[in-house]
């Protein structure tokens, strides 16, 4: 078989049980393709020692018949997850030399599963930023370019080096965190699909916490099929994680039927926003046909809080963000900064602090502190969860109408050039205003990808699904997926 | 709502990271573009609205409360930046 590397987790999977390929054969494969694309900057700690040894124990696995769907499939590990031995600093330089002594929940049932990890990926900081540009280790560079252009796109943020990592190749698929579209938001820019679970479906335990009541982890991977096998496997309920939910998993994979008849899509009219490319206006119709063809019925709805879904969130999460991080402290772990004469222990944490984080972490982490300080407590932080729960009754209301998704735009653009947004920060959160409304009502999205641009960039479409129905999302997703027909790939230049 | 140098200040001190004097003026613009991007919010009517407090709606499981883990003191210090004698080290806090 050749290019093993560019196969998907269910051909790879099929492969390996008839015996026609072997894991070891796959991590080579994968491995050499990450040596070769150092110009993506999207492996940040190659695991090449770990990969081997795991892969030929899951061949010995396959062998005697006792293989779950993951086993023997090399994946990518974003930074974020805590992996045990192996470094883990979510991007930041205040985790430099950090090697956790336990493995984070969702990739532990991953490599309990028999996967493959070939490394962890760039990502931006403490998953804040739309670009992965605010990373330790340098920008994650998008395997597309526009046309012949080699000017060096953004692979989108923050699981920006995973969603690199999938679209060229160099391994089958990758975890992602999301948190307000950033799994979403880089598979669009990428070609690939991403989706973000039901809040609680995967546990947080040992994913490094950036806003609890956001954070969500899930697959990002080459097809729907793919997103369905990966995300089973990534689910449970965790005790140690008490929002984790206490319910059985289902086989998404299963309820790939590609069947949508008479299921009601719903098309918000909030979505439709001033100076919205035409590009992207175009390929939402173009993905409403493609659903009403597929025998869906198409509705339009009304979500009235969508405009404040953003605001709200730059309140939450930086809030949320302020005391998550303040573990950082130069004291349990990673980075301290050297003291000069005299410095007490308030200097340690300030100038430990100043150094280790970054200027968008930073500048969060500020913000959260003043809409949690006094006298503005309830200004901001309490308006902005009141505005949370009408921005979630939007949601329920047109639920209870008897809509079964809705389909939305993933991304106002296609992929932008690094460097190309301008350092307004409020520019580069609006990267983010199809998708964080998903984040604020803790409900279940996937992009995939439906289309190119003028120049040759792809773009996907979002589709929201009803809490815990990740399985009929997945569905009528999977049933856009086959009328899309997107195959294109980027031209290798790396 | 306007952020002046003070303010900023004040919420560098409040978050525990240095800034220096000179950047207070840059931050402190930054924070306004921000805080004018936040301040939509006020627009919108939350008259009887409950702030939300959990959006999947769940009661916390509850557990027995008793031991479930430790003696891993050697693990708990090894990234430490600074252990002695079993303990996290850090410089006086106490004159």
């Amino acid at each position: 078989m050749a290019e093993l590397n560019k196969l998907g987790l269910a051909e790879a999977r099929d492969a390996l049980r008839n015996g026609d390929v072997t894991s070891v054969e796959l991590t080579e494969a994968c491995l050499t393709e990450i040596d070769g694309a150092g110009a993506l900057n999207a492996f940040v700690h190659n695991t090449p020692e770990i990969a081997r040894d795991q892969a030929k124990a899951a061949d010995v696995r396959i062998k005697a018949g006792d293989a779950p769907d993951m086993c023997g499939l090399p994946i990518g590990i974003k930074d974020l997850f805590c992996t045990k031995g192996v470094p883990s600093q979510a991007g930041s330089r205040i985790l430099e030399g950090f090697l956790p002594e336990y493995e984070s929940t969702v990739s532990g049932n991953l490599l309990d599963a028999g996967a493959v990890m070939l490394g962890k990926l760039n990502m931006d900081e403490f998953a804040m930023g739309s670009s992965n540009e605010t990373s330790v280790y340098g920008n994650a560079v998008n395997p597309w370019r526009r046309g012949n252009d080699d000017a060096a796109l953004t692979p989108g943020g923050s699981s920006g080096g995973s969603a690199s990592a999938v679209a060229a190749d160099l391994c089958l698929a990758a975890t992602g965190t999301d948190t307000g579209g950033s799994i979403r938001q880089p598979a669009a820019l990428t070609g690939i699909t991403g989706i973000k679970p039901t809040y609680g479906r995967c546990s947080r335990w040992g994913v490094v916490a950036f806003a609890s009541s956001l954070d969500q982890a899930g697959p990002m991977t080459k097809s729907v099929r793919d997103a369905a096998i990966m995300l089973e496997a990534m689910c449970s309920h965790d005790p140690k994680d008490s929002t984790s939910a206490d319910l059985p998993v289902p086989n998404f994979e299963a309820m790939l039927t590609g069947d949508i008849k008479g299921k009601k899509i719903g098309i918000p009219a909030e979505y439709r926003m001033d100076g919205m490319p035409e590009e992207i206006e175009t390929l939402w119709t173009q993905g409403r046909e493609m659903l009403a063809d597929a025998g869906a019925e198409i509705i339009d709805i009304s979500l009235p809080h969508t405009k404040y879904a953003l605001p709200a969130y730059y309140v939450i999460a930086p809030a949320e963000a302020s005391s998550n991080l303040a573990r950082y402290d130069g004291v349990r772990y990673g980075h301290r900064a050297k003291l000069d004469q005299g410095d007490g222990i308030t200097e340690m944490y300030e100038k430990t602090r100043a150094e280790g984080f970054g200027d968008e972490v930073k500048r969060r982490v500020m913000i959260g502190t003043y809409v949690l300080s006094a006298g503005f407590y309830d200004a901001y932080y309490n308006r902005a969860r009141k505005v949370r729960t009408l921005i979630k009754k939007d949601f329920e209301d047109v639920f209870a109408q008897g809509i079964d998704a809705i389909l939305t735009p993933a991304t106002p653009s296609a992929a932008f050039g690094l460097g190309e947004v301008s350092d307004d920060p409020v520019q580069m959160y609006l990267n983010d205003v199809f998708t964080v409304t998903v984040n604020m009502a803790g409900l279940p999205g996937i992009a995939v990808p439906a289309g190119t641009d003028a120049q040759g960039l792809p773009l996907g479409l979002q589709l929201i699904g009803r809490p815990w129905e990740e399985g009929d999302l997945l569905n009528t997703a999977y049933a856009l997926e086959a009328r899309a027909g997107f195959v294109a790939k980027p031209q290798k230049w790396w | 709502m306007s952020i002046d140098q003070s303010t900023a200040a004040r919420v560098a001190k409040l978050a525990r990271i240095k800034v220096e004097e000179d950047q207070l003026p840059a931050l402190a613009s930054e924070f306004n573009t921000i805080l004018g991007f936040i301040e939509q919010l006020s627009e919108v009517d939350v008259e009887g609205v409950e702030p939300m407090t959990s959006v999947t709606p769940q009661r916390l499981k509850r557990r027995v409360d008793e031991v479930t883990d430790g003696g891993q003191q050697d693990k708990v210090l090894a990234n430490a930046p600074d252990a002695r004698e079993g303990f996290f080290a850090v410089p006086k806090v106490v004159e």
